[in-house]
């Protein structure tokens, strides 16, 4: 008995890890997945926009994640998506509340795109294919790893966009008054240009690991 | 026999299941939206007081009190009580010495994305828009929301001539928004390149609310009184 309840802990502590570690790199939503781009192409024209969205959006995943994970066994099949998306929408609706009683100036800058996360779908792809089979533990483990994972890409894009796009990074200048705005780097053009710019040198990488 | 009466009754206990299953979730999101409103209703709602607070002495600068006016239905002052609601509301900003500096306005129409807020204060001495604040707008991040960053843009509100005619009847010069580079008159808004028609917005909104509160400020303005 007693072998049996050392043997466990450790176990379940490697696949929570695991399940952490994959959404960062090995399964990143969105530099492999390529989930959720409508967010990833449409707020990351500042870095300070991006982290803000991907917070938010790690947040809604993350008590989705738990409470669709809880109720599983009671959501019957037929009716799950609309389960989902309502749970999704609920903590949506927190999450803006929660916002702007932190700061109406946050909520002004990102303004339509919080209620845009319901309509993420890595929120929904998250639920349907990990919460709604693994146990609660299990999926907070998988949410914060997609969370962290999904801010993680849209930094990088908000970051090279913001750079180039208007020579700032989080506001502040970096580079002279000299150099000129690349505009088409916050126009959504932009957006396109960075992404296909960072799934290139995630293939490179990639590729590159797989060979060697 | 027994096989059909399954088949029958699995459907109905299916659909109760999938009914309270809904019903369950639905009751449990309502309760948890209801909790967060309720938790967060007092704090949102100081914060907005706080920053509509902070406009009024953004847009009237040199102002040290403020006090809140409502348009009553005969189309005169009164002052706004704590927690009176009202449709139309101006803000007069008086000086330490108690005397009228301007008036913040509250202007609102549609932009690109969704409706604008606008407050702009005006000095009715001299007949000018002394400064301009967005409240609200959901303008596209990067380009249309330059109407609240973009420095150029705001240094068209810093002495905005918004003249009334000789019987303060309605504006001389109505409010435009002109090609960006080509404004030459006090009364016209220099727009964005790549935001035009947000900042076209902003022109038709102040030169909407101008004509509508200017010639009512102007007739009434001995009302706006610090007591």
């Amino acid at each position: 008995m007693s072998t049996v309840l050392e043997k466990e802990p450790p176990k379940k502590k490697d696949l929570s890890t695991d399940e952490f570690i994959k959404g960062l790199w090995k399964e990143n939503p969105v530099f492999v997945q390529v989930l959720g781009m409508c967010p990833v192409l449409a707020v990351t024209n500042t870095a300070s926009n991006a982290l803000a969205m991907g917070l938010a959006t790690a947040f809604v995943l993350l008590m989705s994640n738990i409470l669709i994970s809880a109720l599983r066994n009671f959501i019957p099949k037929q009716v799950r998506i609309s389960s989902y998306i309502l749970i999704i929408a609920t903590f949506v609706t927190i999450i803006d509340y929660v916002i702007q009683a932190i700061s109406v100036e946050l909520h002004k800058s990102l303004g339509a795109f919080i209620s845009l996360i319901v309509v993420n779908c890595l929120i929904l792809s998250r639920a349907e294919a990990f919460a709604s089979k693994n146990t609660i533990g299990k999926s907070i483990m998988d949410a914060l790893g997609m969370g962290v994972g999904f801010t993680f890409g849209l930094l990088c894009l908000g970051v090279v966009r913001e750079l180039l796009g208007s020579k700032s990074l989080f506001g502040f200048q970096v580079f002279p008054d000299q150099f000129q705005d690349w505009i088409v780097m916050i126009l959504p053009a932009g957006g396109f240009f960075t992404l296909a710019f960072w799934l290139l040198v995630f293939n490179i990488f990639k590729s590159k690991k797989t060979s060697s | 026999m027994s096989a059909t009466i399954e088949q029958q009754e699995q459907p109905t206990s299916n659909s109760k299941k999938m009914l309270t299953a809904m019903v369950g979730i639905g009751a449990l999101c309502a309760l948890l939206i209801v909790l967060t409103y309720e938790g967060t209703a007092e704090r949102i709602a100081f914060l907005k007081q706080e920053a509509l607070q902070n406009a009024i002495f953004k847009v009237l600068p040199g102002i040290e009190k403020t006090r809140a006016f409502y348009l009553d239905k005969e189309g005169h002052f009164q002052p706004l009580a704590e927690n009176q609601k009202e449709a139309t509301v101006v803000y007069a900003g008086f000086t330490g010495q108690g005397e009228l500096a301007g008036i913040a306005i509250q202007g609102a129409g549609q932009g690109y994305a969704d409706v604008i807020k606008v407050l702009y204060g005006y000095n009715p001495q001299k007949e000018e828009i002394v400064g301009f604040y967005v409240l609200e707008s959901k303008e596209t991040p990067g380009l249309g929301d330059k109407i609240e960053k973009d420095e150029v843009f705001l240094s068209n509100f810093e002495a905005m001539d918004v003249k009334l005619n000789a019987d303060k009847s309605q504006l001389v010069n109505p409010v435009t928004t002109v090609k960006s580079g080509e404004k030459n008159n006090l009364w016209e808004v220099d727009g964005i390149t790549g935001a035009t028609i947000s900042s076209r917005a902003i022109g038709n909104i102040l030169n909407e609310s101008t004509s509508e509160m200017l010639p009512i400020i102007q007739r009434n303005i001995s009302e706006l009184k610090i007591q």
